[in-house]
């Protein structure tokens, strides 16, 4: 059978199965909508994070940036994984006594003041927006490039999918899909890199494999390290970005991970505080053994790209090469009209534009893999990007819905209305979402980076110190937000969007910190503001400072509630 | 009592939470970057044992630390009496 066969069986396939559990698991009250009941077991709740997290990013793009980044990738490898350490010691439990629904929740109520509470709600509206207009891209250009439908309609058929669980089943349907979903995408990822490993260095285990030996007799990553320095890059192994930038970027992806507003609220979904602290630990599990896997797969896959395109002649190059020639993602220009392939970093001589994200949607097409593998690739692709399109919707419908209506609009709102005002967001979220998905502002990519830089700066802290810092107060806590967030604004309107000021250049950079590490000097910045704000002003009142005693303790954890 | 002893349940909690964020830093900024040209010196098979912590090392040891973690605090919950019944 050939590959768009293949990949309507199982694609179709797994939307069936998604569509299923959305109708098993329909949500009857705002609990369920909101927080899936509160009774998702850990183990389950591990996945769904998992899969939340895990975007069309991390499935489609991140071992293709990896590959080219080489040692630099490391930023996103430990950036993406180091945050849920953060989140299991010093977020989850605490967030989860404190028992409510949403981020805003707490900020509002640990502030006691609604101006706190809608900073919050406009950052965690941002953050998601921002990063839900990329997954509808992706769902697009994955149904483009395997189903041959053009990118806008792939994009509506995710929105309908989407819309179907996320408002029929809430919180509670996206759980279960995510679980699913989880499973897919990882078995997805998993496949063609245990063929890789297998076919390139006889360990099936890529996490081995990426250290073992060719059939050569040469380790895999000094032939790279060599390969890498006769075309003239910087060697795969060690990289070229500075130190302090290094640190700034893992910074912030970490704290950036611990912030969003998406990935917290999982763990309001489980019965117990204990709950919260282990299913963060499952969580990660879930998402290493993807993590783990990736840089193995871009060692592979840049290996062998090299080796098949380089000094050869263009004539003789497999059909991989035409078909995503034809998709604008691979282009050959022959400077020296040789019909030979010359790539390599010198701008003068190479001839080859490569875009990062064919890497692992094309890896098993140039290792040669059976058609079903590739559906399959295609199949995990969609898995990734709708999971975390509906973690990102339901957030925007609850913010909407409980943070906005209810608890600054209409208090007296019945729990059956709100539930249609939540659904109403959801939908209204999706449309929203699916307009910039087909219509795409210009700067979404460049967004998407940020938003962790902007979750870094604005509620990481303010959370932080709201579990561990007593005497922090209102005044304190809102200067702080909107210090860490303007600054970070700034930094990247001026330095990364170019709408302050003109062109810059990365000699500009303060210290030498890129726009994508500056989330990390936000935070820093809203930590000191905060602290010192705090001295000047009245310390919080006594319930309050009460409330922050008790989510110290398990005891006495119930379920979420919105009361 | 009971003031004194939720503060020294929370003392503890601390305690570890200092203990295991030092192992996080370490394993991540440390060993991953700070330190990584004189662990690069170091082979592990076939990686570069710099490279290694960057790219697998660091990851692994954050699961494990979160387990740490879990086992320590569900411990100290039932010896201070706070667990959930």
């Amino acid at each position: 059978m050939d590959v768009q066969t293949w990949t309507y069986i199982i694609v179709g396939f797994t939307f069936a199965i998604y569509i299923g559990i959305a109708i098993w698991s329909r949500a009857g009250s705002t609990k369920e909508f909101y927080v899936a009941g509160g009774g998702v077991s850990p183990l389950a709740n591990g996945m769904a994070t998992a899969a939340d997290w895990m975007s069309a990013a991390s499935f489609i793009s991140m071992a293709g940036l990896v590959s080219f980044m080489g040692y630099d990738g490391t930023v996103y490898l430990m950036g993406w994984t180091g945050g849920y350490v953060l989140l299991a010691l010093l977020l989850a439990p605490y967030l989860r006594k404190f028992g409510k629904f949403t981020v805003p929740d707490f900020i509002g109520d640990r502030y006691y003041s609604n101006l706190a509470r809608t900073v919050a709600v406009v950052c965690a509206l941002f953050v998601s927006f921002t990063y839900v207009a990329g997954q509808m891209r992706g769902v697009g250009i994955v149904f483009a490039r395997f189903l041959e439908v053009d990118i806008n309609t792939g994009v509506v058929i995710g929105m309908c999918i989407v819309l179907i669980y996320a408002v029929l089943g809430g919180m509670k349907g996206i759980t279960y899909t995510q679980v699913a979903q989880y499973c897919v995408l990882i078995f997805a990822y998993m496949v063609p890199a245990i063929f890789i490993s297998l076919i390139m260095t006889g360990n099936p285990i890529p996490q081995l494999g990426f250290g073992s030996e060719l059939s050569d007799g040469t380790y895999l990553l000094d032939k790279l390290d060599g390969l890498h320095q006769e075309l003239g890059f910087a060697a795969y192994t060690t990289g070229k970005k500075t130190m302090i930038d290094l640190t700034f970027i893992t910074a912030a992806l970490m704290v950036g991970t611990a912030g969003l507003p998406h990935v917290i609220v999982r763990f309001f979904t489980v019965p117990r505080v204990k709950d919260a602290r282990i299913s963060a630990g499952y969580a990660l599990i879930f998402i290493a053994i993807l993590y783990t896997t990736a840089p193995a797969i871009a060692a592979f896959a840049r290996t062998n790209f090299i080796s098949t395109v380089h000094n050869k002649e263009y004539s003789s190059l497999p059909e991989w090469f035409s078909n995503w020639e034809t998709t604008g993602l691979i282009k050959f220009d022959d400077k020296n009209n040789d019909g030979i392939v010359t790539y390599g970093a010198d701008a003068n001589t190479n001839e080859l534009t490569i875009d990062p994200d064919i890497m692992v949607l094309a890896n098993p097409e140039i290792a040669r893999l059976p058609n079903w593998v590739i559906a399959l690739v295609a199949a995990g692709g969609l898995a990734a990007a709708l999971s975390t399109a509906a973690g990102l919707l339901l957030v925007i419908s609850t913010s909407i819905a409980h943070d906005l209506i209810k608890k600054q609009i209409a208090p007296g709102l019945t729990d059956k209305n709100q539930l249609w005002f939540a659904r109403g967001a959801a939908l209204l979220a999706v449309i929203v979402a699916g307009y910039f998905g087909i219509n795409p502002p210009g700067f979404v990519a460049a967004v998407v980076a940020l938003a962790f830089g902007l979750a870094a700066a604005s509620f990481f802290p303010a959370i932080i110190m709201g579990i561990f810092y007593k005497r922090m107060n209102k005044e304190g806590a809102i200067a702080g937000m909107i210090a860490g967030l303007s600054i970070t604004l700034f930094y990247m309107m001026r330095y990364k969007l170019g709408w302050i000021g003109g062109p810059t250049t990365p000699a500009d950079w303060w210290f030498g910190i890129s726009p994508e590490g500056f989330g990390t000097a936000g935070m820093f910045v809203n930590f000191a503001v905060s602290l010192v704000v705090s001295r000047f002003t009245p310390a919080p009142p006594e319930d309050v400072q009460e409330m922050v005693e008790s989510i110290r303790y398990p005891r006495g954890a119930g379920g979420a509630t919105h009361s | 009592m009971e003031d004194k002893w939720h503060k020294q349940y929370w003392q503890r909690n601390l305690r570890y939470l200092s203990i295991l964020l030092i192992i996080w830093f370490l394993s991540s900024f440390g060993f991953g970057i700070f330190f990584v040209d004189t662990l690069n010196t170091v082979r592990l098979g076939g990686f570069k044992l710099g490279f290694w912590f960057a790219q697998q090392g660091s990851i692994y040891i954050f699961v494990v630390l979160i387990f740490l973690y879990v086992r320590w605090m569900n411990k100290l919950d039932k010896k201070y009496d706070v667990d959930e019944k």
